[in-house]
């Protein structure tokens, strides 16, 4: 039994966790919330060349193949930085479709720029409102060529390379299209999270290969199963940071003649936000394991821990506002940055419903 | 990250599993054993599980123990956990406080006459601890400790003392000098409960059992080579059984129970309000999930507290969130389960669906979880200053001499 990051994963976050704090995440979300840049260039470009974004892309095609453990120590630390860069677009999402689907010649030709961060990928999945359901899927391919329109497409605005899920012949695949190629349109969306960068996306008779392997639906979930594991890790890093703040700021404010962390009021609420990450984060060791393994529980494990990751960051950065008090719903105060990116990463691969109700299927099937 | 066993703690689990399978069988309860009964059984089998080899685990060879297998101790737990013997807690107090409170503070001679017994199920422990005036608050207690010659009397009542009316031996917290501050007046004693003056009386619980006592303490002549820590210096003492309470509660009955199972059974042939199959139903399902991933969380947690075990480190403060979070979600799928069943679900049978009388024991017991070991409010408290750092409550009793503060009415 070892349910820990090893020494050297911990080293590694470590290492990861200064080169952040030169680089302030949370500036980097101001500046897409202002409308300055829509995500950090330069830190997107540090992380390429000191191969952050190569760790579980394998040797052969130009990452590192240290695992998918070590993806999600670097998925804590950018959640917990907050920072503007598309992390889990490219690296999580684009690149894993690719590995898990692609040809060896797809592979080759997309994955080392991906690894680099020299090209960004997004996924393009939803056609419209509602859950992810292989019904829902309207955008079609004919002749290798799709029509249809993507919505809120998570760092669409900044992505050369979108993955896609279109119909043939009837049936859900995932597809490779340029975006900046024929027949591709892109229009930014206003986020609930700037610092995403979506899109809406439409396709008229766009070029796009098909990565064959996907195996339908079946495919697709196992894609968003795995991403949501290191999402996940995502989301208990921003909810730690989110804690750590809350915690200081009830440290620091004075009232009724001393800090209000000595009411209980304020402590049994951040003990609340505590309890709900230790709970996520030991629901996201054991999905970070089931995911290195490909255990047979991975998508029980995946669910729960998307689940309590995404109820443990929405209480954290709710209650991180509460504390706060009335500079919390100011725009200048940073509060909001995590109660936008709270909400972002809620929804980024289907809502909570949606987890929930495959969880209880997962649940109901093994029992 | 490695969530299987090495290979020594799989041949350990194997040789437990075994063991448990094949020997177990003798330890079954009947559906209506008494209460004594089923601490005969339980008495058996922790002398049995000491014969094995079982017992003591993480505990000193001086008194039978192993010392440093506290990973085969969680181990033995899981493999036992469906096991009736698995929900009778009455040798935790032992094993899980007495003794680690005796290592901490007491003399040879007391682990001597006590630490073996202890561990073979021949001394059963209470904790005389809680007071009609002092529950939370536990340093308000009010129970006298008065020298007389070589021993103590003592006169008062105690109160929520589980295992009373079978203990052999008790821990006893009592204020030995009233005119200093609160904390500092106290004194620990160990108790033979046979001494004269003792009376326990059970208590009814609003579920119908009796598992609490009230333990009424009339001039109670206590040798004072029976005193664990200084004259004065008993909150001390006390502290560490209240943090080995804590951890030892992590394994216990009210953090292994959920009904997640008997909640799935149950929907899987009910019907929602809309007469769909209810195990469809989006409520259902929203509910179920919330709770599975704490119930999931609690256990991984378990693991990340063996992971540190096993390498020799102390648990953090992880530990401690099970109780309080498992216990409030335990009453309100009680609460849940019944109305599923509808009409149904306010009738208590025994002999009739199993699943909903479970999730019924569920709703009469959490409330007297939520309370064990400490509220969870205290639990919170805790957490949010010896985890997070933050400033202590202003306590306006805390340097004030006990007997000039003002009392409940």
């Amino acid at each position: 039994m070892n349910l820990d990051f090893s020494d050297e994963q911990k080293a590694i976050k470590g290492e990861l966790r200064r080169v952040l704090e030169a680089h302030p995440g949370v500036k980097s979300a101001r500046d897409a919330l202002e409308g300055r840049a829509p995500f950090d260039k330069a830190l997107w470009r540090t992380l390429g060349e000191l191969g952050w974004l190569s760790v579980s892309i394998p040797e052969d095609h130009g990452g590192q193949g240290l695992g998918s453990e070590t993806l999600c120590c670097v998925a804590e630390e950018i959640g917990r930085s907050l920072a503007a860069v598309p992390f889990a677009s490219s690296v999580v999402l684009a690149a894993e479709a690719v590995l898990l689907a692609g040809s060896e010649a797809q592979k080759r030709k997309s994955l080392p720029a991906l690894a680099s961060g020299e090209r960004i990928g997004a996924l393009a999945i939803a056609d419209s409102a509602g859950p992810l359901l292989p019904q829902s899927i309207t955008t079609v391919c004919r002749d290798g060529h799709l029509t249809g329109t993507k919505i809120g497409v998570t760092h669409g605005m900044i992505a050369n390379l979108l993955v896609t899920v279109a119909l043939r012949d009837g049936e859900p695949e995932l597809f490779l299209v340029e975006a900046d190629g024929d027949g591709v349109e892109r229009q930014p969306q206003t986020g609930v999270d700037p610092s995403r960068a979506p899109a809406r996306i439409s396709f008229r008779n766009a070029p796009a290969q098909a990565l064959g392997a996907t195996n339908g639906w079946n495919g697709i979930r196992r894609l968003l199963d795995r991403a949501a594991v290191v999402v996940a890790f995502e989301q208990l890093g921003t909810a730690d940071a989110a804690l750590e703040l809350a915690k200081d700021h009830a440290l620091n404010r004075r009232a009724f003649g001393r800090p209000i962390g000595s009411f209980q009021a304020i402590k049994h609420k951040l003990a609340d936000v505590y309890i709900a990450n230790e709970l996520a984060r030991s629901n996201a060791y054991y999905a970070a394991w089931a995911l290195q393994a490909d255990a047979k529980s991975l998508p029980l494990a995946s669910a729960t821990a998307r689940v309590a990751a995404t109820e443990a960051l929405e209480r954290a950065a709710r209650e991180l506002i509460q504390v706060h008090g009335g500079i919390g719903v100011t725009w200048e105060h940073d509060c909001h940055l995590y109660y936008r990116r709270a909400q972002h990463l809620a929804l980024v691969l289907g809502g909570l419903k949606e987890w929930q109700h495959r969880l209880v299927a997962e649940l109901a099937r093994a029992a | 990250m490695d969530f299987e066993d090495t290979p020594e703690e799989a041949a350990f689990r194997a040789e437990a599993r075994a063991w448990i399978a094949s020997t177990g069988k003798r330890f079954v309860p009947p559906p209506d054993a008494t209460d004594a009964e089923i601490v005969r059984i339980a008495k058996a089998w922790q002398a049995a599980r000491a014969d094995a080899g079982y017992a003591g685990l993480g505990l000193p060879a001086s008194i039978g123990g192993r010392p440093g297998a506290l990973i085969e101790e969680i181990i033995f737990l899981q493999e036992q956990a469906s096991h009736p013997m698995a929900r009778v807690e009455i040798m935790t107090l032992g094993t899980g406080m007495a003794i680690p409170t005796i290592l901490a503070h007491g003399k040879p001679e007391h682990l001597e006459k006590l630490g073996r017994s202890t561990l073979r199920g021949d001394t059963i422990w209470c904790q005389l601890f809680s007071e009609p005036g002092a529950g939370s608050d536990l340093a308000g207690i009010r129970t006298s400790a008065v020298r007389d010659g070589d021993a103590w009397i003592v006169n008062g009542q105690k109160v929520w003392t589980s295992g009373a009316l079978f203990a052999d031996w008790g821990l006893l917290i009592t204020r030995s000098d009233p005119s200093q501050p609160k904390h500092r007046g106290l004194t620990y004693f160990l108790l033979d409960m046979r001494t004269a003056g003792v009376d326990v009386r059970p208590l009814k619980q609003l579920g119908g059992r009796s598992e609490f006592n009230e333990v009424f303490l009339t001039d109670v002549r206590i040798p004072d080579r029976l005193r664990l820590g200084e004259i004065n210096g008993g909150w001390k003492v006390a502290i560490t059984t209240l943090s080995n309470e804590r951890l030892a509660l992590t394994g216990d009955a009210a953090v292994g129970r959920n009904l997640i199972a008997p909640l799935l059974r149950l929907a899987s042939r009910t019907r929602a309000a809309d007469g769909r199959p209810l195990l469809e139903d989006s409520g259902f399902r929203e509910r179920l999930a919330s709770y599975y991933v704490t119930v999931a969380g609690i256990d991984h947690i378990g693991a990340r507290i063996s992971t540190a075990l096993s390498r020799g480190q102390n648990p953090g403060s992880e530990a401690a969130i099970g109780k309080m979070t498992l216990t409030r979600w335990l009453q309100a799928m009680g609460t849940f389960g019944m109305d599923l069943a509808g009409i149904a679900g306010c009738i208590v049978d025994r002999d009739g669906d199993p699943d909903l009388f479970e999730i019924q024991q569920g709703f009469f017991l959490a409330p007297g979880y939520r309370m064990g070991g400490g509220t969870e409010e205290i639990g919170k408290n805790i957490l949010a200053e010896r985890v997070l750092g933050l400033p202590p409550d202003i306590r306006p009793d805390k340097d004030a001499p006990f007997n000039t503060l003002p009392r409940s009415s």
